[in-house]
């Protein structure tokens, strides 16, 4: 039943075939038995229970739409009222939020069953899920290695069977770098696309909730339900979500597919790099033209990244002080005392280190040399793919510059781990979709294609991705062990 | 480029974020480590370049002044740290 697409679990429960109650409880199951990847940090039981017996009503009187009843697992970014909501730190260990999330608000409409709150690195910054209060999560298809990040434990839970499905966000990679590892389907939607009202913020201008499915077809399900205006996101933008189910057959006859040379560079795993070129193959056959582009200024885009984000998490984070909700640390013996200590206790060290990056970047006499630098840097990242997307349809390439790394190989080393998000943080920066699309294996373990599209084209990127796994069956692999 | 340990201690007071006395030397490596990183920038020249804030190029929405949040404190401080008769305690600050 874990394997089965939303589509087939959405006919199963109209037949019949099983109810939601009894879905929900073959995941909770599931769950426990594999309870050492540590992909959640809280499982919901009773509320999924609960939540699955009124889908199962609502199955019965035809007010269902897809997702009524299904399984699904959230983030814990996402603020979910009466639940802990972590954020995969110590300083909100405590927290139960008071209200929900727009997404999680759009879930519960819905009527899709939330399973639990997923592990991620510490306030979404990470690459490998070890920068979380709550211990690393281990990648599935090779337990000694990362399942990548920060949306790790939702990468894990997806490829493990854990969840039919479920929600990841995105600042520098965080959804298509931990997918491209676990070898799932992850979407980055365009910034502005999912309300991230209730999505714990990290670096405001970059940050972006999407999709973590088996497959496109599913992605595009869960997303039309996250996707939308939302009126309590300054940053939302107001424009019409097109059906994305509708899009997934349009023909690839003609689709023009740009090859950034700087993708194909140095720092590329000749493995990695082969999965790839064989996909785009399998494009071609499907009808698409293939064309060499440029990004000159992508080396820039890890540099401009860190002022950006880092500036950004210091300001965001001020407001964990140990007054209003959080940690607090024990007899302050003044405000600064309880400020410094709240903060010092319970963040750890890659928070620390951004915090105090960011309070650098921004302090009187370097805000000029470094944010404001950063910001015309992104500027010309952004057109050069703005101009690159003029030329093509889409573009394509690698995730990542290899396959998921071994548990602790980087873990004291954070600035080879920034090296490995450059193929993601340029998006990022310039605001636009992409996808991670499992596209093969090397050394056994998962490869993912980057797809990138124009502003607002994820109907476009779905068909893209659903036209190569209607020839190819990588999403449809499970890791041994969890079959 | 790179920063010496007073440096990073005084960014963490700004930061107001408590940092052990044995972990500045690492701090101190791995920020100018991320510094050094941040000055290839400089290589580029951005003369007349817009900095760009937002990807969307959105300026701020206007809506009318109406209101539209009701009175939740009690909700709100049930999960703070210390309150009392709706205020949040914090140690005293002036004597």
């Amino acid at each position: 039943m874990h394997t089965k697409t939303i589509i087939e679990l959405a006919q199963g429960l109209r037949a019949g075939d099983f109810s939601s109650v009894e879905l929900t409880q073959t995941f909770l199951n599931r769950i426990k038995q594999y309870d050492t990847l540590n992909a959640y940090i809280t499982v919901t039981e009773d509320l999924a229970l609960q939540t699955a017996q009124a889908a199962d009503l609502k199955l019965a009187t035809g007010e269902a739409n897809l997702l009524t009843g299904i399984p699904i697992a959230q983030k814990d970014i996402f603020c979910t009222q009466g639940v802990k909501t972590s954020c995969g730190s110590k300083m909100l260990d405590n927290f139960l939020a008071p209200y929900n999330a727009t997404v999680i608000e759009k879930f519960n409409t819905a009527g899709a069953v939330m399973l639990g709150k997923l592990n991620m690195d510490e306030f979404a910054m990470g690459s490998s899920n070890e920068n979380s209060y709550y211990g690393a999560v281990k990648n599935p298809w090779d337990l000694n290695a990362v399942p990548g990040g920060s949306s790790g434990g939702s990468a894990a839970a997806v490829a493990a069977g854990l969840a039919v499905c479920a929600t990841g966000t995105d600042t520098g990679g965080s959804i298509r770098q931990p997918a491209s590892h676990c070898g799932i389907t992850g979407l980055k939607p365009t910034y502005g696309r999912v309300s991230r009202y209730g999505m714990i913020a990290y670096a405001s201008s970059l940050d972006q909730g999407g999709p973590m499915t088996r497959s496109a077809e599913d992605a595009a399900i869960v997303l039309q339900a996250m996707a939308g205006f939302d009126p309590k996101d300054s940053t939302s933008v107001d424009c019409a979500v097109p059906d994305y189910l509708a899009g997934l057959n349009t023909s690839l006859q003609g689709l023009s597919i740009g090859l950034p040379k700087e993708f194909f560079g140095e720092g590329l795993a000749p493995d990695v790099a082969a999965v790839i070129e064989a996909a785009i193959k399998e494009y071609q056959k499907l009808g698409a033209i293939i064309k060499e582009i440029s990004i000159p200024n992508l080396n820039l885009a890890i540099p401009a990244y860190y002022v950006i984000a880092s500036a950004e998490c210091s300001a965001n984070l001020s407001r964990f002080d140990g007054v209003r909700f959080g940690y607090r640390c024990k007899d302050p013996v003044d405000l600064t005392d309880l400020y410094v200590r709240s903060r010092g206790e319970a963040f750890g060290k890659e928070v620390k280190r951004r915090i105090l990056m960011g309070t650098y970047a921004l302090s009187a006499g370097y805000y000029d040399a470094y944010y404001l630098k950063a910001q015309k840097v992104r500027r010309l990242i952004a057109e050069d793919f703005k101009r690159a997307l003029q030329e093509v349809d889409v573009i394509m390439g690698p995730v990542a510059p290899s396959v998921a790394f071994g548990i602790g190989e980087k873990i004291n080393n954070p600035i080879e781990m920034y090296l490995s998000d450059i193929y993601t943080i340029a998006i990022n920066l310039a605001g636009l979709p992409a996808m991670s699309v499992p596209a093969g294996f090397a050394q056994h373990k998962p490869v993912g294609l980057h797809i990138i599209g124009n502003y607002f084209a994820e109907q476009r990127l779905l068909n893209i991705a659903h036209q190569y796994q209607k020839i190819t069956d990588w999403h449809q692999k499970s890791p041994k062990g969890f079959e | 480029m790179s920063l010496t340990a007073s440096d990073v201690k005084k960014i963490a007071h700004l930061a107001r974020l408590g940092i052990d006395e044995l972990d500045i030397e690492a701090y101190t490596h791995d920020l100018s480590g991320m510094l050094n990183l941040m000055v290839q920038m400089s290589d580029l020249n951005t003369d007349g370049i817009e900095p760009m804030a937002h990807p969307m190029e959105q300026g701020q929405r206007l809506r009318t002044d109406e209101v539209t949040e009701r009175d939740q404190h009690k909700q709100f401080q049930a999960i703070a740290p210390q309150v009392d008769s709706g205020l949040y305690l914090v140690p005293k600050v002036i004597e």
